[in-house]
């Protein structure tokens, strides 16, 4: 028992007043003393998330903007302004085409990677490294490199392009073509985390299964995948989805640095559309009602994903 | 999966084939951005498909790097915030996980309620009040308000509390025998135990807050307290008409110090990420 109070039946042995006396005292201190180790993170925890998770739902009730000194109730009027916002619309639709693209892709480049590795005998540490590598690159820089590979007068995307008889013009300025460059970039940048994932998720199937399916005669690849190496997959599989989904639904740093939004709010997505009314044009109350619509969709998302993590114990 | 077919080199060699053309695609901004850091205007106006330069550059390219904007003072910023946060994370992060592991004591099932809670809570989420507390309290545009935001890390109780729950009580006990205090053993019993744990902890950290991007964004107005990330865009607009072979140049300096420790210690970064990414 590392527990520092005492447990009943050393109470019963010692039944004297003082003993006793003694023993809840030093229960009280050990009460209090786990306190005190406990206190700065509630503290910090009240400061900072619960009480700003709070007044993020208040606020959206109210007509309040930064600086001011008073706010006035409002009711539901941030949210019906909403239903009248197109800008708005645009950002939840693309918000889901990003993440709907995004998902799928960096899951399955990400899970084929990792096959493709796990099953060499050489060179394994060497690839995980090549195809990890964008996870670690700070993002900006890279998007800032992406854009130059655009650019429509010196990119070599463009230029490569244009070889192949496709106009030079930087995709990422056309209104059709902005959102999937984003996307491109977005699965670029995610695929070796999944990877890695993956590959824990593989290293924790036992030999023993594909041994026993080979006896029984199935030793094609084909085979081995779908009947033991997908379905052992499943609980990870699940969880990659949802934590891909929660970090694309949270994209902005690509699209503040390449695109503002534009073109025609073609890639204006729920955080950067959240950024702009927050903090270019302080309508808080506006970006806080935005805010709690971002909320139920990442809260609807994670306990998806809490679900995924109990089932995942089954498994191990 | 094992290879089970005889000619599994052959296999193995079609393999390589794949994950080359696959690389391609993950290596091509990398190459683009070297290359192009050593390149000369007139190499990058030509619009060339090249990858060497014509005439060498590259000296030319990095002074005018770290001459044009402070990106040195960016890079010193960027080591004292997320080296502050994460230091901070632990001071606050250990002993909250320790009583919630260890110890027990009325409420401690209502905290970790609470924790699990804060879980759910996504940065940007709570980003409009912090603000405007950090406003009302005048502390905006400094390193108190890059830094402040990260020091409790819910994510860092958790995991160093299921880590913890894993340390034999036996060992406590007797550092209690030895007259440490419940202070002293998280430092001195706990944390050394914990090592591994709070070393993939630290590599999740410190991956998040050099590259964050958002919330710096945010709070600073003054260039004195920009980290890498909002230093590199700023190069980018500062610079007229784009000076590409400077700006590849800050690119690269900015992604090197993790790209290139990760690059070094590869096995204990993988391992890292997949336990704190698992979680």
């Amino acid at each position: 028992m590392a527990d520092i109070t005492l447990s009943p039946d050393r109470l019963q042995r010692t039944q004297t007043p003082a003993t006793r006396r003694r023993a809840s005292l030093r229960n009280f201190k050990a009460q209090g003393l786990a306190w005190m180790l406990a206190l700065p993170a509630l503290f910090l925890m009240a400061m900072l998330l619960l009480g700003p998770l709070l007044a993020v739902v208040v606020l959206s009730f109210t007509d309040y903007s930064l600086g001011n000194a008073s706010l006035d109730w409002r009711g539901l009027d941030n949210y019906q302004a909403m239903l009248g916002d197109d800008i708005f619309y645009k950002s939840i639709s693309n918000t889901l085409v990003y993440v709907g693209i995004v998902v799928p892709g960096s899951l399955l480049l990400g899970l084929g990677a990792a096959l493709l590795i796990e099953s060499l005998t050489r060179g394994k540490a060497f690839w995980r490294a090549v195809y990890f590598l964008p996870v670690m690159a700070t993002l900006i820089a890279m998007a800032i490199v992406w854009e130059f590979m655009m650019s429509a007068r010196f990119g070599i995307i463009p230029q490569t392009l244009a070889l192949l008889g496709f106009p030079a013009k930087n995709w990422l300025q056309e209104t059709a073509t902005a959102l999937p460059v984003l996307c491109i970039i977005g699965i670029w940048q995610s695929l070796g985390f999944n990877m890695v994932l993956f590959m824990a998720g593989l290293s924790g199937i036992p030999r023993t299964l594909y041994e026993a399916l080979e006896l029984d005669g199935g030793s094609s690849a084909w085979t081995r995948f779908w009947t033991i190496t997908w379905p052992m997959l499943a609980p990870v599989t699940m969880f990659v989805v949802i934590i891909t989904a929660i970090r694309s639904f949270q994209v902005f740093d690509t699209v503040h640095v390449l695109t503002k939004g534009g073109p025609n709010n073609a890639t204006m997505v729920l955080i950067y559309q959240i950024y702009q009314e927050g903090f270019d044009f302080f309508r808080s109350s506006y970006a806080a009602a935005l805010t709690v619509v971002f909320l139920v969709f990442i809260f609807i998302l994670t306990v998806i994903k809490a679900r995924t993590i109990e089932n995942k114990v089954h498994y191990s | 999966m094992r290879p089970v077919s005889a000619n599994s080199s052959s296999g193995d060699l079609f393999k390589h084939a794949v994950l080359a053309v696959g690389s391609i695609f993950i290596l091509l901004p990398f190459a683009v951005m070297i290359a192009t850091s050593f390149k000369s205007p007139a190499d990058i106006a030509s619009g060339a498909l090249r990858l060497f330069p014509t005439e060498y550059h590259g000296f030319a390219n990095y002074a005018e790097a770290l001459s044009a904007t402070p990106l040195l003072r960016y890079m010193a910023n960027g080591v004292i915030v997320t080296a502050s946060i994460f230091a901070l994370q632990l001071l606050v992060a250990l002993p909250c996980a320790y009583a919630l592991a260890k110890l027990k004591w009325r409420g401690r099932d209502t905290v970790f309620g609470l924790i699990l809670f804060c879980l759910l809570i996504p940065p940007h989420a709570v980003a409009i009040p912090v603000y405007v507390l950090f406003y009302w309290l005048g502390i905006l545009d400094s390193y108190t308000s890059l830094i402040l935001p990260w020091t409790i890390s819910v994510f860092g109780i958790f995991l160093m509390r299921q880590f913890f729950k894993t340390v034999p009580d036996d060992l406590i006990d007797a550092a209690r025998m030895d007259g440490i205090s419940e202070f002293g053993i998280v430092w001195r019993v706990m944390l050394p135990t914990a090592l591994p744990a709070v070393t993939a902890f630290g590599i999740f950290s410190i991956i998040a807050h050099w590259n964050d991007y958002f919330w710096p964004l945010i709070v600073l107005s003054s260039e004195d307290y920009y980290t890498p990330p909002l230093g590199v865009a700023t190069f980018r607009t500062a610079e007229v008409g784009y000076v590409f072979g400077p700006l590849m140049a800050a690119a690269t300096i900015i992604i090197a110090p993790l790209v290139l420790t990760f690059l070094l210690a590869q096995r204990r970064f993988i391992e890292g990420i997949t336990f704190t990414g698992m979680k």
